[in-house]
């Protein structure tokens, strides 16, 4: 299976006002998602993420790498093909309510971006609307009222609608139910993947919930400090998390069943302007050795190439033969 | 005999049109001395104007309570004069916010907050304060290091800026912790440092906690004991494992299978049709009989009364 979404090395710089410093928002960030695949992206504020989504769709520049759409490195595309090529690639935030203007009413929040690119005639577009809105669930009454009243579920409808408008082959979520009660949650998650699999849609979703990650995705990136740590197939990478930060950021979801297993890690992500030497993690690693404080760790391929299963520790790396059996478990527990 | 004592404590809100709409209504629970108990539900199902009902913390207008009794450790807290509430408040029971920064005041330093809940108390020696500040800190896990008294708000991370209000609220050894979303706003590995220090204190102090969340894994993992509430209502109430092991209210049993687990895989979750209404437009009869797949024809008619620890006439078997 070829990728359709390919990114290789990226990296995103964000310059601070104060001091010249720089905030090293994204780094070295590699892998690829598969047409019809959804790609969950994981990890806690400040992990880089949302400037993930964001360096792809290049509403913020990288610094360096590639982002290959289809072959077609959208990181080198003028504005005019860039545009063109948006068409391809639309996105639904967390919150619709602040993506959505409240002076349009929903007609013409989904109307709006056909005509931006031209779209059919207005009998075309009103069909297209009528058509959007039994696609997301929604009553055909909906598009004469405005977004404010409308409740945080069916705004997310109207946000997802807007999003295939276009017939996009890529859609970017971010954190798109996260601000949603857990009975409304599972609708909307259940209404992504009916459209991806009617539409044929790849997904990049990203989220800081394992959980909702779990249901729909089926590959998984696991980001600390703006670097991709663990890249894996999902059911892999839940059964037997490969980074010790995976496998505490599992351990950290409730889980009633579980009751008093727990790896509590120490401490507090690192300020991403002052990122640690060597691993972005070994201050807060529960196995840290030695030179996991200096060199920053090799990627190493556990997986296979049809199934790669990509880690970044010194764990795994040539430089401890067997660490793998002879780490001990250092980790204090709940 | 308990510590905290609710009897069918009704409170309404004044509407912009005009009337009053009831928020909570005719809720009870009780909470043993040291006990946790959990208090969930989806949002305005009414928890987190529970919780602040307990403390008198609802401004009134536009709140009001209607009726019932709120009794701790024996004294009815409806009728406490103000002076009596300032003492009660921060003394023996103590609250922490969803969001501690708009908790915490911006403008002063966390020593002299957590100072401040000291000398509010009546703690008049300088040194025993500046001890039991030290003290706090530890306690909390934040390390009693000067520089951290010296410190402003903003200046900390959302964990730490939660274990100051940890902090501020055990200043005075409260018997009761009202937590209000404590670790919503966290990231989860700071969540699970939090519920481990709660828990922490909790066996070291003896204190009481309720924790209202949205969050039933979380409930059922840390608590003892779990109401769930919807519409203004407690639905069930059960030990915590019982609860997840064998939820008797559709609610309860749909809000736990609609959550995707880490255990559970890929794939279409179950769903509970429909959407919470919204206060002042609650079904008659049982709130949840619009979205319930067990529904019966009498649940139109008639409110089911909490009784072994459900509020159903079609439980879960």
């Amino acid at each position: 299976m070829t990728a359709l979404l390919a990114v290789e090395n990226l990296s995103t710089r964000f310059r601070l006002k104060r001091g010249g410093g720089e905030i090293r928002a994204l780094h070295r960030v590699s892998f690829t998602v598969a047409a019809g695949q959804t790609l969950g992206v994981v990890g806690e504020s400040g992990s880089g993420k949302s400037t993930l989504a964001r360096s792809i769709l290049r509403l913020v520049e990288a610094r360096e790498g590639r982002v290959l759409f289809d072959g077609e490195d959208l990181l080198a595309l003028d504005a005019a093909r860039l545009r063109q090529r948006r068409r391809d690639l639309q996105m639904i935030f967390q919150d619709p309510f602040a993506s959505l203007d409240p002076r349009f009413s929903v007609r013409r929040l989904l109307e709006e971006p056909l005509m931006v690119h031209g779209l059919g005639d207005r009998a075309a577009r009103q069909r297209r609307v009528a058509e959007l809105l039994q696609q997301v669930g929604l009553d055909p009454g909906a598009a004469e009222h405005y977004p404010h009243e409308f409740s945080g579920g069916q705004r997310q409808r109207i946000g997802i609608a807007r999003a295939v408008a276009l017939n996009p082959r890529v859609i970017v979520a971010d954190e798109p139910v996260s601000a949603l009660d857990v009975s409304i949650q599972a609708q909307i998650l259940n209404l992504l993947m009916d459209l991806r699999d009617r539409l044929q849609l790849t997904y990049l979703f990203i989220s800081h919930d394992l959980a909702v990650v779990r249901a729909i995705a089926d590959r998984v990136a696991v980001m600390y400090l703006g670097e991709i740590v663990e890249w894996a197939p999902a059911e892999a990478l839940y059964r037997q998390p490969r980074h010790p930060y995976s496998e505490a950021l599992l351990s950290a979801v409730p889980d009633p069943a579980r009751r008093g297993r727990r790896i509590v890690l120490q401490g507090e992500l690192p300020s991403p302007d002052r990122p640690p030497a060597g691993c972005p993690f070994h201050t807060r690693c529960p196995k840290v050795m030695a030179h996991c404080a200096n060199e920053p760790p090799p990627e190493v391929e556990l997986g296979t190439a049809e199934a790669p299963h990509r880690v970044r520790c010194h764990l795994y790396g040539d430089r401890v033969p067997g660490s793998v059996q002879a780490s001990q478990p250092l980790y204090s527990r709940a | 005999m308990s510590l905290l004592e609710i009897e069918g404590l009704t409170v309404a809100f004044r509407r912009t049109g005009g009337g009053e709409v009831a928020v909570v209504e005719e809720l009870s629970l009780a909470l043993a001395p040291g006990e946790i108990l959990g208090l969930v539900g989806e949002s305005g199902c009414g928890k987190s104007v529970t919780a602040r009902s307990i403390l008198r913390l609802l401004p009134s207008p536009p709140a009001r309570i209607l009726a019932g009794s709120i009794r701790f450790a024996g004294q009815e807290v409806l009728a406490l004069n103000a002076a009596a509430l300032r003492a009660l408040r921060g003394g023996s029971v103590a609250m922490v916010f969803q969001e501690p920064m708009t908790s915490l005041n911006p403008t002063l330093s966390i020593g002299f907050q957590i100072d401040e809940a000291l000398r509010l108390h009546g703690m008049a020696s300088r040194r025993q304060r500046r001890e039991r500040v030290q003290e706090l800190l530890r306690l909390v896990g934040i390390g009693a290091a000067d520089w951290r008294l010296a410190q402003y708000p903003f200046e900390l991370s959302g964990g730490l800026r939660q274990r100051v209000m940890i902090a501020i609220a055990l200043a005075n050894g409260p018997r009761l912790l009202i937590a209000d979303e404590p670790t919503t706003a966290l990231d989860v590995t700071i969540q699970a440092q939090i519920l481990e220090l709660l828990g922490q204190l909790r066996r070291e102090l003896g204190m009481a906690i309720l924790l209202i969340s949205h969050d039933l894994q979380m409930v059922a993992e840390f608590c003892d004991r779990v109401a769930v509430m919807y519409a203004g209502r407690i639905v069930e109430e059960a030990p915590a494992q019982q609860l997840f092991e064998q939820p008797r209210h559709p609610y309860t049993a749909g809000l736990l299978a609609a959550r995707p687990s880490l255990a559970g895989g890929r794939g279409r979750l179950v769903t509970i049709p429909g959407q919470v209404p919204p206060p002042g437009r609650r079904p008659a009869g049982c709130a949840f009989h619009t979205r319930c797949p067990r529904v019966l024809p009498r649940c139109a008619a008639e409110r089911p009364p909490l009784e072994a620890n459900v509020a159903c006439w079609s439980p879960v078997p």
